[in-house]
Parts: C-alpha cells; structure tokens; sequence
C-alpha cells in the first residue's frame, strides 16, 4: 500500500507540534503586551479638552500649587476638578477677552459646567481615595508623573493593578515627606529606602497584607 | 416553595411533636412533615435550578443548550477583557456650594410621615442626590433607627412610575393653568361662602398644614375639610372620646414596665413610635452578666406578629375575643366588675395568673389596646392602666398629636353623603387614596365622580386619579418643605434634598394656592409661620438650629390629667358566643402597609414578618382551620362576607387563631405601577365602615385551581438538630448560664488544616441579639439600601434567587396552633476558616487582613463553588442582569460607594466594608484607631432594639467583644469549625412560673 501522506509532512507536523507551543506562546505574550500597552491604556497620550488646559503653565510656570484648584484631594477620595468660579478668579482680570476661554466665560455665564474629559478613569469598581495616599506621603508626582511639564494632560502611569500593586507591596520605595507631597521634580535627600522605611514607621502606614487585601480598594 | 408539598398530616406531626425528645425546632410546616422537597431544600443551596432556565425546557435540551452556551461564553470571556474604556466627562460645579465636598456625603434631617406622625430621619446625600435614609438620633421618635417604610422612601423618590406631569383629562397642563383654575374656583366659590368645596386628606399632624387649611376655611366658612386614613388609630380616637370625653392621645414609657400585655397590639413593629417603644422595650429585656433582670410580655392576637414573637406567653385569640379577654383582665386587676369567666375557657384560661403578675407590679405595667381592636378595648386598657396606677408612669396623656382629630369614617360620610346630595362642585384630594382604600359599601370610585371637578394630588397616577379631572404629581417628603409632629407630638421639620425631579407640588402648597396668601413657596410659608409662633428674641437663630436637628427640642406634649368615664365601662351589650362562624380579620400589610407602598420593589420583595411572604397577601388561617376546611397552603377559597365575596389563596400559618382568616390590605392594586399591579388579591373589596378590622360572618368556600406563592421561609434552611437556636428561660440562665448550649458541641481550636490568621491591626466582628430582635425587616431594606442589592421579582423569589444579602430566619417549636417563634438575622458569617475561599479557582473570595472574607466581583467568574460550599447559605448570585443599568432615575439611587453587580457575579454580606473604609481612612488622616462605634453597619444602625452590634474584637472593650464573652454567646453550625466572626446571644425568655407549670 502507498503511502497516503507525502514525506514532507512529517515536518509540517513537526513545525505545528513544536510551532504551536510557541505560536500560542507568542499570540499569548502578544496581547499581554498590547493590553498592557500606552495604546490600550492611553497612557502617555494628551487628551483634547475643551479648554486647552496647561498645567505646564499654570503648575510649572506660574508655580501655583495643586491645591489651589485640587481643593479637595485632602479632605476627599475625589481631587475636586476646580470649579469655572476657581478659573474666573483670574480670568476676569487676565486673559479676559482671549479667544481660546470663551468656553470658560460662557461656562460662568450660562451656568452650565465646562465638559471635560476624563483623563485619569479607574474602573468602576476600584475605590481610589486621594486624601489617605497624600496623608501618608504619595506625592502627586508619583502617580501622576510631572504635571508641570504637561502642557495638555496626559495620563502618565498604566493604572493597572500591577502597577497599583509595587507601591501597596513596597510602599517605602515611594513615600515621601508630607510637606513635599505637592513638589514636582522631587529628590530623597539621601537613600530612599531608607528614609521611605522610616517614613512607613512615622506614618503608620499598613502593612502590605492589609494594603493588598481586596477590600482595601475593591467592594 | 409551598406548590411542592404534599398535603400536610396534621394528625401526624403532632404525633411526631409528641414523641420528640428535648426541644425541636422547625422551619416551616413542610419541615416538620419532613417533606421530601423540604429536604432537597436542606440539602441544596440552589435546588431545581441547576439545569435550564425556563420552565418549559426539558432537561436534555436545558443540559445542551447549557454547555453549548458555556463552551461559547468561555471562548469570549477572554476576549472582553480587550475592550479599551469608554472616554468619559467630569462636569464641575460653575459655582461650588458652601460645605460640599465632592466624593463626601452630606446628611440633612428630615422626617418621614406614616398617618401623619413624623418620624426623624437623617438623609444621606451624595452631590445633590439622596441616597440612604438613617434614623436620626436626636428624634425622640426614632432615636436613631430607622423603620423599612423610611429606608424603602428613597426609592419611591426614584421611582419611574410616579406621576411625572399635571394632566387635566389625560392632557398635559402646566401648573401655570391649574394655578389660574384654582384661582377662578376660588373667587365664583366665594359668592357662596364656598359651600360647594370639599378638601380630603390624609391625616395631618403638621401645624403649618393646618393653619393654612384654618386660613381656606376662614376666608370659605361653608368649605368643609375631610380626613381619611384607612389604617389610622380609628379606635384609639373613638375611644378617647368615650372614655375622657375629649380627644387625648395616648403614648408609652416602656422602659418602667416590669410587665407588659399586648391586647392585640403590635407595638414593636408598626404603630405612631413603635421604633421608640421597641428601643425600650428590649433595653428591659437584655440579658448580661450585669443585667439580670427581664420584662415580661403577655400577647393576646389572632395572627402571630413580631410583638407576638417576642412575647413570654402568647395566646392566640380571635380578634372578636379580645374584647372577653380585655373585660375578664379588667375585672380581674379590680378596674371593673364583670365575670372571670365563660364558655370559651381559652380566653379564661390566664386570667388569674396575668392579673395577679399584673397587680404585683403596680405602676411598673402595662396593658397596650391594638390600633385594630375596638374602642371598648381601648377603653377598658385606660381603665386598666388606671386602677394599676400606670398612668404617668408607663402611660402618659396627652393633647392630641393630630391637628384636627376627628372620627374619619363618620368624616368619610359626611363627604358621601353632601356627594349623593350633588352639594359638591369641587374635590380636592390631597394624597391618599380613597377609590382603593374606602370602605366598599361607600362605592367611592363612582360616589366621587358626583363632584363636578374632581382635582387629585398624588404621588402616583393611581385608582383615585382614574376618576379625577385634574392630577396634580405631588412633590415626595424629600422634595419639599414640610413640618410634622412626632408620636410624642415633638414638633419635627422636614426639608428637601433634592429639587422636585417631576416638577410636583406638596400639599401645603395646593391649599396655601387656595388662600390669599402670597405664594412664595413652601419654605417661606413654613418659615413664616414658625416665625409667627416664635416668642422671644433671635428667630434665625432658633429657626436654624430647628432645621439642623430636624425638630425643635422639648416641644413633646405634655402629660395631661384625665379620667376614665364611669359610663364608658358598660357591660357588652350581649353575651359573648364562642364559636360560631368564621371571622374575617384586616389588618395593614407589614411591608406594603395600607397600599401606598405597593409599587416599591423593596418592600415588595421584603419578606413579611414571621409568615416570609413576598408580593403576596393571603387568605391566612390556621392548622387547625386548615384541616377543618380541608384546605392546604395555595389553596383557592372564594371567601364572602356581606354580600361581598372575592377569591383569595390560604396560606396556614402556625400560630395563627382558628377560626379567623386574616387578610392583609393593600394588594389587588390595579394602577399602582409596574412592580405593583396584580399583585395578591384586594380585601378592600369585603372592607366595611362598621367593620374596619374584624367580624363574624365570612363564608369560605373552596374552589379549583392553585396558587402558588413565593416565600423564603424555606429557602436557605439549615438543619435544625444542629442547635441552630438556642434559647431558655431566664430561670434556668441564672442558674447555670450555660443551659442554652446543651448538647451542642465545639471542636476545639486547633482542629483544623487551615493556617493561623494573625490579626494585628482591626478583627471586625459582630454579635447579634437574639433575645432583642423582633423580625421586623428594617435590616433588610437597610442593608438593600447600603449595598445597592437589586429587586429579582416573584418569579426569581420563587426560584430561591431573592438577593438580599441579610436574611431574618424564623423558626417555630412545640405546637403548630401555638409554637413559640424565633427570628434569626443571617448575615454572611465571615469565617475565620472560610470554606468559601478555598474552593474560588480565580480568588475572588479571599481572608482579608482584618478578617473579612472579601468578595471582589470584578474578579469572580461565576462558578458558585463558594456558594455550594457555604454551609450558611448566605451567598447570592446574579443569574440574571438584576440590577437596573437603564433607567435614568434609577441610577441616581445608587450607593456611589459600593459596585453595582452585574449578571454571573456572585455577592454578599461584606460587613459593609465601604462604611469600614471610611471610618479606617477618616481616622488614620487624624492618626488615631477607628473608635467604638464610629462604623456602624447599615444594618445596626437601623435596627430598632440595637441587636445587632458590629466593633473591634481586638479591642476587649468594644461592645461586640463584650457581647461575644457573654455565656449566651454561640456560633451558627459550630461544629463544623468554620469559626464564625458573626455569632449570636441566645433568645431567652422570662415565663410566669404559675402558667409555666
């Protein structure tokens, strides 16, 4: 009897054996890089807003602190996005006829709010809370990179639980000074491990077991 | 479940009861016939729903189509993973309010009115939308706790199906239109003194209200205002004037009353200020190391309520013997003279023992008439009380709580009779619902439309707005200025969270339209006329302060001297007749109450105390009717009373009086909306002016056909051999306090694989009362509220899918006529060795560091191992899409602070770790320990007798460690080891040593 199969399959069934494991290996790996990739979770990519807003300018140049507009990121779990009052504070008197904050001027007039959009958007069902993060010592900058040189927002780190996750299992690697929370561009004055750990002590901040137990941002 | 059971032996379960040694406990009838069902309910946690999902798939086809549709959502699950977020918008304030804090919430006081008595609340607003209603712990009405009418109120704000346009004849009109309307009435009404109007309310208890309506009938002299409340202190009201010959108003001190009897009152769940008395009444009853001494509680009733489950000695009675026992008490503690006994030696049968108890605690008792009970009734308790020198001491008189206290069925009469004389040219119908509630003999739906302009203020495009020109939507108590008095007559104010959503107008604001005043809105009229009250200086002042609290303080009416008429003690005008026909019982629905709440979901799905019925009322009899009438559970009966006659299904309930059918009102709703029409059958329709809520008389025929109700009594049952209750007298706790956990066994600590956790930091733990609580389901809806748990509806309740994460078991032992009765709330038990979490294949179940078993739906992939394996049954799953991701008012409702869960994704009990978060984050910002008492679980802090406690088990002095060392304390099933960090005091009981033996 002939054989049915011609002796070159032998490699084809070979290559898709052995291929296989590492095709799927790779098609696996493959997505796991896009989702985790600035194209899936738009880190990195400036965001068009109504108004062009520039904390380059009004953080890095001007030099006003977050706190200014944030009003609320100690006290609450949300960091207010200012009201159209905070902008008007200055704008009646600056820039009041500039073309490019109209929308800020009829956002006052009309009382309507001004739409902006959404650049740092956890999932639904994660509770970040800002004030306890800047009561221990997580400096803006940690999370949300230099402000001070974005000259339209952008969101600077994954946001993935992973990336949540290095800090709330190492968070000495992170903390800093309390009173240097808001600086950009910030420097340990000396070895970071070391005053990040003397800091966990001072602040009393949670063990990992209770940082990274579900509860603690899931519910 | 009951549409499974086979015909239930009488014969034979008292048979059964008879050879049982020790104490037996029971779930339900269809547990103590030991139903074959009732053991595949034992045994399952999801029985008979583990193939298909519709009724009419066979089981080949359901298993295939099942794994078909498995193996497809398996190859997709992955791929929704890749989906990118929607791009989404923050919408700042323009101009931020004072005090706002964007992600804190903000709490208003305000009240919620039921007959018109205020009762406190706090309401929890997240950025401009109420979301939580609390107690408000300032109130004397309430104390702190909150009732489930009051918890369900925020989602009949929300509630899509309210009346959300002014229509005349169906139209849409503006207000504008109805105001010039009211307006031209108002002037051609004058020329004849207004003489062709009618107003009809519900009753009012606000002083504004009133003084307004005064104002209409001052500038209208001939106008007449009517009042009705189908489930008001009719009785209480008839009797003040007979018995003082004035109209008094009656409240309780419990915390004096060494001795109590309940003349068919259920004053620990429904009544003006049963959440105080309730508060009382359990401070008296706490057993602890350090408080030995107990409150006794007699309860006469014909169906067992939450006050009947709590009594020492409960003796089931027709509603129309009371009366015999009331007279047999009085004569007995020497307040009448009359015969101690009679041909029914049921009602006799305590007499001695309850008047020599009584009579031995002089000025420390108390003998409390039921709303529903008639006059006399209340006659002879005033009688009573006096001759024991109660009053002043327990009871305490005052001048009415109502602004105009009126006999509302004579009231209702009145307005019939001026209907049928054609004297009528205006109606106004101011909230309530008379077409539904009235007495049938009235025939309201066409005696109304003898008004020529009909005009409806209402909540709801109900039965009455059917046959009104003009339907004006009314504003909710969380939309409006308003004031009340509270059941102590405690002025209360009440202010609006949120702007009308429909653009509705309060009542206050209908009638102030009707006068010459300016219309400058509810607020200024409210604030204007405290303002005109006010003596001494610094109004704003007083006036803010009175709007922060919610009430003006030390504003309760005070106690008034008043006697008892001799002539209001006459001797029944016939003798008493035991037997004879079967009497017909009404009596308000304990979730949906007279009606009004039929279209609210929650309260809907509420399971009712003690009989576990949802969306259902029912022809309620008992055993030993049943087995008379050879009628079983689901049974249909064409029940006749009067001439009047409607089907209705039996549903026998242990405990409940032979002889009597008990019909819970408010059902048979035809317009109350989409959760609430069709809902259970109307007995509005057997209701009559002379019998309000009880008669001889009623005819029961069965007929064909089946009904088949959805009750979780027998859901999520537990083997009751395994010391599921533990419970003894009071007598033999003091002599050895451990007597309540005879024969049931722990395993020692150490036998177990499971690792040691180490708590460090915080161990949450909660300890629950059972000798306080009383069932009443304000937990439940609380904890509904809280957590955003979604309304599954009839079907799915049938199916054991109801979601609420806390249920409240009852259990019965001894005699089916007569059993004791026990209610267990069942949150989950937050394991220490939590077989849940083993078995989770993706840790969506896991030990937190300070001892939760956290559930973290994003994670869970639906597999409902952990549910299978949880011995408490305490785990719900979304089979469907419960929650309401669509409908716009709906999603105002949601608690920010908790997920809302969506379809495949198993939920439960978390110990409400939002609330726990919270407090840990608040207080390590100001660097100190969460303190005692600063988290309190949704489901603490609503319920009335405080029996539920949640603290720091770290901390030996929190209130929950302190409750856990007490010897009552016990675990659920813990032989199994499981380590339960919720755990349960022992019910005990103080019976009368002369009846008890």
């Amino acid at each position: 009897m002939s054989q049915i199969f011609h002796h070159s399959t032998n490699t084809l069934a070979r290559v898709t054996i052995f291929g296989g494991v590492f095709i799927l290996g790779f098609v696996s790996w493959a997505l796991a890089e896009l989702d985790t990739s600035a194209y899936a979770t738009r880190a990195t990519q400036a965001r068009e807003q109504p108004v062009p807003f520039s904390h380059a300018h009004h953080a890095g140049g001007l030099g006003l602190d977050c706190r200014y507009c944030h009003t609320t990121v100690e006290t609450s779990g949300f960091a207010n996005i200012p009201p159209t009052k905070t902008c008007m504070n200055c704008h009646s008197e600056i820039w009041s006829t500039s073309p490019m904050l109209e929308p800020v001027r009829a956002s006052f007039r009309t009382n309507t709010s001004i739409n902006w959009v959404r650049v740092h958007d956890l999932p639904d069902f994660v509770y970040f809370n800002h004030s306890i993060h800047i009561s221990k010592g997580v400096g803006c900058e940690t999370c949300h990179g230099r402000v001070d040189r974005m000259p339209l927002t952008w969101q600077d780190a994954s946001l993935r639980m992973q990336w949540c996750l290095n800090c709330h299992r190492h968070p000495d690697r992170y903390v800093r000074p309390r009173e240097d929370v808001t600086m950009m561009g910030y420097e340990p004055a000396g070895d970071q491990e070391q005053i990040g750990r003397q800091l966990v002590k001072q602040y009393h901040i949670q063990d990992a077991r209770a940082l990274t137990s579900c509860s603690t941002c899931h519910r | 479940m009951s549409d499974l059971r086979k015909k239930l032996d009488l014969a034979a379960v008292r048979a059964r009861l008879e050879g049982a040694r020790g104490r037996e406990y029971w779930r339900s009838l269809d547990d103590l016939a030991s139903t074959e069902e009732f053991q595949d309910l034992l045994e399952r946690e999801f029985p008979r729903q583990a193939i298909g999902w519709s009724e009419d798939e066979n089981s080949v086809d359901g298993r295939r189509n099942f794994l078909k549709l498995m193996g497809a959502s398996l190859a997709l699950a992955g791929l929704t993973a890749c989906t990118k977020q929607p791009v989404e918008h923050i919408m700042p304030y323009v101009r931020q309010p004072e005090e706002l804090i964007p992600g804190k919430p903000l709490f208003f006081a305000t009240a919620t009115t039921l007959n018109g008595v205020a009762s406190g609340v706090l309401a929890e607003s997240h950025e401009g939308r109420p979301t939580k209603i609390e107690g408000n712990p300032e109130h004397p009405g309430t104390l702190g706790a909150c009732d489930p009418f009051s918890q369900a109120s925020v989602l009949q704000l929300y509630d899509p199906d309210r009346a959300q346009v002014l229509t005349y004849e169906g139209e849409v009109r503006s207000w504008a239109a109805f105001l010039a309307e009211l307006r031209n009435i108002v002037v051609r009404q004058r020329l004849k003194n207004g003489a062709g109007i009618r107003i009809l309310t519900e009753t009012v208890t606000s002083p504004t209200l009133a003084a307004q309506l005064h104002a209409v009938q001052q500038a209208l002299p001939a106008a007449k205002w009517h009042q009705w409340e189908p489930a008001g202190p009719h009785s209480a009201r008839t009797s003040a004037m007979q018995a003082f010959g004035q109209p008094v108003h009656t409240r309780y001190n419990f915390l004096n009353a060494n001795v109590v009897v309940s003349l068919d009152s259920d004053f620990l769940a429904s009544g003006a200020g049963y959440l105080r008395y309730a508060r009382e009444f359990s401070a008296r009853r706490r057993v602890r190391t350090d408080q030995t001494t107990m409150n006794r509680l007699y309860a006469v009733e014909p169906m067992p309520t939450a006050t009947g489950t709590k009594a020492d000695h409960r003796l089931p009675l027709r509603a129309g013997d009371v009366e015999e026992f009331a007279r047999a008490l009085a004569a007995g503690v020497g307040a009448t003279n009359g015969p101690q006994s009679g041909q029914n030696g049921d009602i006799y049968k305590w007499i001695g023992p309850i008047s020599r108890d009584l009579l031995a605690n002089k000025g420390a008792s108390l003998v409390i008439a039921g709303e529903c009970q008639p006059p006399i009734v209340h006659t002879l308790a005033h009688a009573m009380n006096a001759a024991l020198g109660n009053v002043g001491k327990t009871v305490i008189y005052s001048d009415p709580v109502e602004a105009k206290p009126v006999d509302q069925v004579a009231s209702l009469q009145d307005l019939v009779n001026d209907l049928d004389a054609g004297a009528v040219d205006v109606l106004l119908i101011l909230g309530g619902n008379p077409v539904f509630t009235a007495p049938v003999e009235l025939g309201m739906r066409d005696r109304i439309q003898k008004a020529r302009l009909r005009i409806r203020l209402g909540l709801y495009e109900d039965e009455t707005s059917e046959v009104c020109q003009w339907h004006l939507p009314e504003a909710h108590y969380l939309e409006t200025w308003s004031d009340g008095r509270a059941y102590d007559g405690t002025i209360t104010l009440m202010q609006p969270l949120i702007e009308p959503l429909y653009g509705g107008r309060s009542v206050l604001e209908i009638v102030t339209m009707m006068t010459d005043l300016p219309q400058t809105g509810a607020y200024e009229t409210i604030r204007s006329y405290w303002a005109s009250q006010h003596t001494g200086g610094d109004f704003e002042g007083w006036w803010r302060r009175a709007v922060h609290d919610g009430l003006v303080a030390d504003t309760a009416l005070p106690a008034k001297t008043v006697a008892v008429r001799g002539d209001a003690l006459a001797p029944a005008a016939q003798a008493p007749q035991a037997g004879g026909s079967l009497e017909v019982v009404f009596r308000p629905d304990p979730t949906i109450y007279d009606g009004r709440f039929a279209n609210n979901g929650w309260l809907q799905e509420l399971p009712k105390p003690v009989s576990k019925l949802t969306w259902d009322n029912a022809a309620i009899i008992g055993p030993g009717t049943a087995h008379s009438l050879n009628v079983d559970t689901g049974d249909m009966l064409e029940v006749s009373y009067q001439g009047h006659s409607l089907r209705a299904p039996v549903w026998i309930q242990p405990g409940h009086v032979n002889g009597s059918v008990t019909m819970h009102l408010g059902y048979g709703r035809t317009r109350s909306g989409r959760a609430g029409d069709g809902m259970g059958f109307n007995p509005y329709g057997l209701r009559t002016a002379k019998a309000l809520w009880h008669d001889t008389g009623l005819e029961v025929r069965k007929t064909s056909g089946s009904y088949l109700f959805a009750t979780t009594q027998n859901e999520h049952a537990l083997d009751t051999r395994r010391h599921i209750i533990r419970q003894g007298t009071l007598n033999e706790y003091l002599k050895n306090p451990e007597s309540v956990h005879e024969g049931a066994e722990v395993p020692p600590r150490t036998l177990t694989l499971y690792p040691e956790f180490k708590y460090e930091g915080y161990a949450w733990g909660m300890a629950i009362d059972l000798n306080a609580c009383t069932g009443c389901g304000a937990c439940v809806v609380a904890c509904q509220a809280e957590n955003n748990i979604a309304v599954v509806g009839k079907d799915q309740v049938r199916r054991s899918r109801a979601m609420h994460w806390l249920r409240v078991d009852a259990y019965y032992s001894g005699d089916p006529d007569n059993p004791a009765i026990y209610n267990q709330p069942v949150p989950c038990q937050q394991c220490e060795d939590a077989p849940c979490e083993l078995v989770c294949p993706v840790q969506a179940t896991s030990h937190s560091s300070e001892g939760l078993n956290d559930m973290v739906y994003n994670r869970c992939v639906g597999t409902r191992y952990c549910s299978n394996n949880c011995p408490y049954k305490v785990r719900r799953f979304n089979f469907y899409l419960f929650s309401d991701y669509e409908t716009p008012s709906l999603k105002l409702l949601h608690n920010p602070d908790v997920t809302v869960r969506s379809r495949g994704v198993m939920e439960k009990c978390t110990y409400c770790v939002q609330r726990i978060n919270y407090a840990k984050i608040e207080s390590e910002k100001e660097n100190r320990k969460v303190r005692e008492g600063e988290i309190q679980t949704a489901c603490q802090a609503t319920c009335p007798t405080e029996a539920i406690v949640f603290g720091n088990l770290n901390d030996p002095n929190s209130r929950a460690s302190r409750m856990k060392a007490e010897k009552l304390n016990y675990a659920l099933l813990a032989d199994l080891n499981t380590r339960p960090r919720t755990t349960y005091l022992a019910s005990l009981r103080n019976p009368n040593p002369e009846i008890e033996a």
